[in-house]
């Protein structure tokens, strides 16, 4: 049994200088079987097997990294969270885990600093004011919260932004999400992970998949740096591996993996206490609690996997964030880094079982996976139960690529791909 | 960010170039013959490849020409850059 979080534990474990708190999770090897294996030890993947441990009675299950635990993309995004996506069956994914997100810290009794600041989107041009009004228009229709605002209430809301009509592209108006935030990206990984320990399941670090292996049309387990293990059903939530462990199975998936960029700058005081983004310059910024301004970059448009992007992406995306927010040319970027994300050809997600038996894929989450956490967990350990998608990722199956039902996103949701 | 040689203007900086994606995808021979399975495999799917990958490329801000490249995706080290049509020199 976990002893919960609270503020008696914490000054509690004040007196023993906080030298004795209990591990949050163990470091167990790997038992010879489990009745699912998850693949991918980020956030998508612990809040899969917390899900399927807490609603569908599923403890006899392992997620195993090959890496730590949200030490790929989970460490990587730019920690934003919102659900503004224009067609109906976006707006009932991200809503979903928007939901969630309101609960979480409470739920798995650990404080992932879920922050409804809000999220502006800014429209630069006439066709951004129609697309932006439509979009706010199809949220309020599927019961999300948006408002559009004028020139004078994007500058109202966030003063420091430049609303002067002389810049290269001058702001126009805007849309506002209140319900939408941050989170701290790495609590969210550690939180699922204790609670899914809690539960019983085994998180087992440092172990690569090798192989996924197969009988005629179903799984029998996966071959890894620490043995083999048997197990009917695999769930791979490898976000820009996806492709790569979906060539062990001998699959192949309309994925395409490149290189997204972020940098965080020194910390300063407190000066943007919301979340904006533009879409046409392709430049988003919010502060993290220390105070380091967070900077989005975009995807460079080659297949890497290097997990480096190339340094106009960043000049192009730090000239628009100056234009914007003169406050910020003296500022010094502390850390830039890339993470590898697999973009679909409808920059919509995958949350879907394949046509091998026991063999299900959570990926093309691309530049925006993280506002879908605890949702895409929900969902998928939904559709491992029981071998169905739930209704609400029933529209994001691998079949829409045959059948040409896509959910068309790109360029449609709040954000360029 | 790495250089690329074009094979008719030489080494130009990656930021010139536009990516195309794999190479060798041959368009179908009778597109009234393919089933709905055989679009979506010509269309969509792709190997997605860590390592050594066969890819299109142009010099999009140059001299707005097509060609090929064998390219290590997992470090970004170019192994080779051969004209459209001609065959790849490495296999």
């Amino acid at each position: 049994m976990k002893n919960r979080y609270s503020i008696f534990s914490l000054i509690k474990n004040a007196f023993s200088y906080h030298e004795n708190w209990q591990k949050a999770w163990k470091d167990p090897t790997p038992k010879k079987e489990y009745d699912a294996v998850i693949i991918g030890g980020g956030g998508h993947g612990l809040a899969t097997a917390y899900y399927l441990a807490k609603k569908h009675n599923m403890t006899n299950i392992a997620v195993v990294e090959k890496g730590w635990i949200g030490g790929g993309n989970t460490g990587r995004n730019t920690t934003i969270i919102r659900s503004n996506y224009l067609w109906d069956a976006s707006a009932g994914l991200y809503d979903h885990a928007l939901k969630l997100w309101e609960g979480l810290s409470q739920e798995i009794n650990y404080n992932v600093m879920f922050s409804q600041r809000g999220v502006m989107n800014l429209a630069h041009n006439l066709q951004d004011i129609r697309d932006l009004k439509r979009r706010t228009h199809a949220n309020r229709l599927n019961g999300i919260d948006a408002v559009y605002l004028s020139t004078e209430e994007v500058k109202k809301f966030c003063p420091i932004i430049n609303t002067s009509p002389n810049i290269r592209y001058p702001v126009l108006g805007g849309t506002l999400q209140r319900r939408a935030g941050t989170a701290r990206h790495d609590a969210v990984a550690w939180g699922y992970a204790r609670g899914a320990d809690e539960m019983g399941v085994d998180i087992i670090q440092n172990c690569e998949v090798k192989g996924i292996k197969r009988n005629g049309d179903e799984v029998e387990g996966i071959e890894t740096t620490k043995g083999f293990i048997k197990t009917k059903k695999v769930g791979v939530v490898a976000a820009g591996h996806s492709s790569v462990l979906a060539n062990m199975a001998g699959l192949r998936l309309p994925l395409e993996s490149k290189p997204l960029q972020a940098l965080v700058s020194e910390p300063v005081k407190p000066i943007i206490d919301t979340v904006v983004m533009s879409n046409a310059v392709h430049a988003y910024v919010s502060q993290s609690d220390k105070g380091e301004l967070v900077i989005g970059a975009g995807t460079d448009d080659y297949i890497s996997y290097s997990q480096k992007g190339s340094h106009d992406i960043v000049e192009g995306t730090l000239n628009a964030i100056l234009e914007l927010y003169p406050i910020f040319s003296r500022m010094r970027m502390l850390r830039q880094w890339g993470g590898i994300v697999d973009i679909c050809p409808d920059a919509s997600p995958i949350i879907s079982k394949t046509n091998v038996k026991g063999l299900y894929f959570n990926c093309g989450w691309g530049t925006g996976g993280f506002k879908a956490t605890p949702g895409s967990g929900d969902l998928f350990a939904h559709t491992i139960a029981n071998d169905e998608p739930h209704k609400l990722n029933a529209a994001f199956n691998l079949n829409r690529f045959i059948s040409g039902d896509l959910v068309d996103e790109h360029g449609a949701a709040a954000v360029a791909h | 960010m790495f250089l690329i040689t074009c094979p008719f203007c030489g080494e130009r900086e990656q930021s010139e170039f536009k990516a195309g994606g794999e190479a060798h995808i041959e368009r179908p021979k009778q597109p009234t013959e393919l089933s709905d399975d055989e679009w979506a495999e010509y269309l969509f799917m792709r190997k997605n490849i860590k390592g050594v990958q066969f890819e299109r490329w142009n010099h999009a801000h140059g001299c707005r020409k097509w060609f090929n490249m064998i390219r290590d995706t997992s470090n970004d080290t170019i192994k080779a850059v051969y004209k459209m049509g001609e065959k790849p020199p490495v296999k």
